[in-house]
């Protein structure tokens, strides 16, 4: 038996960690021991399930996508369909347990970063929910390529504030967010929306996340009396990806593969596979794989997917691709738009461009499978707020 | 005994404080840092922060993030400062302590980062978002390369914390005084001579207080309590307004001197609780 990780200090081996100002060191181990707290209170974890069964619509279906497979001729690719939840996306398993730790922790004021912005209206939601102050970084390009979810969170209630620093995207919400937090730490709950960040947040999200893979776990079983036989989930942070992977890592017959965003390829230097491209270092408290120069500066990522558009990865997806674990392959911003284009015609589902990456990828996989292997896809979001984005690129106008 | 200490050791005999300005290094251009550090020496620096700078500085202020893209764009990266020391440790006697956050370092590589710096002539340096949990494998280097890694303490440090970082920190420690980025503030902390009072009874070690330090009337109060006042993003925002006229060497040395002059008054009694 491996011993469970995170370890104590919060390694996955040499990955994850808390490189974080001292300011925060205090804070953090108190959200730490408030974490291990909540998770043995019953009333906490009766809470939960229920806001996650009756607000966020919990299970997600395991769907059959039966034209997709036809199509592909090979495995058959199954959806976890985590489109459906409340708000359009995943974010919302992990931003209810975290909105109803921060009441617990008695801060009524949360903050949170956004990149495609579902964490941002996910936040919101959560904080109209339980009548908490929310304010939202988000990188000003970001602020421009996803105006419809821009105007869901200010409906919510909730203050977005445009980062114009850096890339003026996600990695800059961040930084600005972690700056917020390091001034206002007495009051403030910084909800963190990816499996990153400096410790306990990765593990938590972790967590949080993890009921994506219990269910796909159980719901195979039903379905196909066995295992899947591949995992395949787009990875930006990878708070999808592990949540949907982290039920079935002892199950070593099932193929776990994390899709990157290869944005215009990797050859031009412009896309966002981390994990393909990067080197090990520190950002945003952790330790894990990033997009950077020789001299330690972060490099920009570059995605059509707003969501996948960050320079590093979670620190747990890092510990699993050096133990073997873990596959990782990049997807390109054409190819996603396949993806979209494909499951929209086939099955009558709009993917958010994030799990168009996944999809594009499963596609591609099943091609060169049988017809007795079962691929299951994470599909984090719904893809609404991205058909103005999907517009441009096809060279067509809304309306 | 390494230089930091015997600067505060003399500091202490003669009733004085230390003035820790800081700059970012390569702000406006490495020639310029070079130029700013020999006159703020001249003019009373008794210790030097030079900012490593990094793509994203999430404890600075728009002040400071500000420099640091105009020193990454005039090329400023690890082992351009490390070179722009060595020139500097020829020039002047002052303490050099290195301020910048961990992944240029680890890219750089900890022992090669340890022991090119104590080449150069660096005496110290800080990592802002290397806590002491994390610290060990910097530490083991610097350790043996002879690099004093001062580490902060801030106003959420637990007691216990406080006490390992008393133990950790080299040269001195730097009290960070509010909860916050860096940058200017109307008014000091309220509650900040009773954070200093609580990290003196941990250690006799000299304790520098910084973050939103500004004037030399915000000097002179750090002054009566602490061994040290950092001042940053004033002199930063000097060498901003003055980058690229003929007067700013002048100019932000005038403003060191200014600051400096408080600190030369003696107290009434010492704030050192020496250990007899």
């Amino acid at each position: 038996m491996k011993p469970a990780l995170p370890d104590a200090r919060g390694h996955f081996g040499r990955f994850g960690g808390r490189f974080v100002p001292e300011t925060l060191m205090a804070p953090l181990i108190e959200l730490e021991q408030a974490w291990a707290s909540a998770r043995r209170d019953r009333k906490f974890q009766r809470r939960l399930a229920d806001l996650l069964r009756d607000y966020a619509g919990r299970p997600t279906p395991l769907y059959f996508a039966e034209r997709l497979s036809e199509q592909c001729g090979g495995a058959r690719i199954y959806l976890k369909r985590e489109d459906l939840c409340h708000t359009g996306a995943h974010k919302i398993n992990n931003v209810l347990g975290q909105a109803l730790l921060a009441a617990r922790m008695s801060k009524r004021r949360v903050i949170a970063e956004t990149g495609a912005g579902q964490h941002g209206v996910a936040t919101a939601t959560a904080a109209a929910l339980l009548g908490l102050e929310c304010e939202v970084y988000m990188g000003a390009e970001d602020v421009e390529r996803q105006a419809l979810n821009v105007f869901r969170m200010r409906l919510l209630g909730a203050r977005v504030i445009s980062v114009e620093s850096g890339s003026r995207t996600l990695k800059d919400a961040i930084n600005e967010a972690l700056r917020d937090w390091v001034t206002n730490v007495r009051t403030t709950y910084y909800l963190l929306g990816s499996a990153l960040g400096p410790h306990p947040y990765p593990m938590m999200v972790r967590d949080l996340h993890s009921v994506i893979g219990r269910e796909a776990r159980r719901q195979t079983r039903g379905v196909l009396k066995k295992l899947p036989d591949v995992l395949v989930a787009c990875v930006g942070g990878g708070s999808n990806a592990i949540g949907l992977f982290h039920p079935f890592i002892a199950d070593r017959r099932v193929r776990i593969i994390g899709v990157e965003p290869g944005g215009e390829g990797i050859s031009t230097g412009r896309h966002g596979a981390s994990m393909s491209a990067g080197a090990v270092g520190v950002l945003h408290g952790c330790m894990s794989y990033l997009l950077q120069s020789d001299d330690g500066q972060i490099a920009t990522a570059h995605s059509i997917s707003a969501g996948l558009d960050y320079p590093g990865v979670g620190p747990e997806h890092a510990y699993y691709r050096d133990a073997g674990r873990f596959e990782f392959v990049s997807v390109t911003d054409a190819e996603a738009l396949e993806g979209f284009e494909a499951l929209t015609r086939l099955e009558g589902i709009m993917p958010a461009l994030e799990s168009a990456h996944a999809v594009a990828y499963a596609m591609r996989l099943a091609k060169s499978l049988p017809r007795t292997k079962a691929i299951v896809v994470g599909l984090s979001g719904r893809g609404d707020k991205d058909v103005h984005v999907v517009a441009k690129a096809l060279g067509k106008q809304i309306g | 005994m390494s230089r930091l200490d015997e600067t505060f050791a003399r500091l202490r005999a003669r009733g004085e404080r230390a003035l820790v300005p800081y700059f970012t290094a390569g702000d406006p251009s490495l020639a310029d840092t070079r130029r700013l550090v020999v006159e703020a020496a001249r003019r009373g620096a008794d210790v030097v922060e030079l900012g490593v700078p990094f793509s994203d500085p999430l404890a600075d202020g728009p002040v400071i993030q500000r420099a640091g893209t105009r020193a990454l764009a005039a090329g400023a990266s690890v082992p351009r400062v490390l070179e722009t020391v060595a020139v500097l440790r020829a020039e002047v006697d002052v303490p050099l302590v290195l301020l910048t956050y961990y992944n240029p370092v680890l890219a750089f590589g900890l022992k090669a980062f340890a022991r090119t710096a104590v080449d150069a002539g660096v005496d110290g340096a800080i990592v802002v978002d290397m806590p002491p949990e994390e610290s060990e494998p910097l530490a083991t280097e610097a350790t043996a390369a002879g690099l004093d890694l001062v580490y902060m303490v801030a106003p959420t440090s637990t007691p216990p914390r406080v006490r390992l970082i008393a133990k950790k920190s080299r040269g001195f420690i730097y009290v960070v005084s509010l909860t916050g980025v860096t940058g200017e503030r109307q008014e000091l902390p309220a509650d900040m001579t009773a954070q200093i009072g609580a990290i003196r009874r941990a250690t006799a070690m000299p304790v520098c207080v910084g973050f939103g330090i500004s004037t030399p009337a915000q000097v002179a109060a750090v002054g009566r309590v602490a061994d040290g006042a950092a001042v940053g993003s004033a002199i930063v925002r000097l060498v901003e307004a003055r980058a690229g006229a003929s007067s700013l060497v002048d100019d932000v040395g005038k403003f060191i001197a200014e600051l400096k002059a408080p600190l030369r008054e003696p107290l009434p009694t010492s704030p050192i609780r020496t250990r007899r």
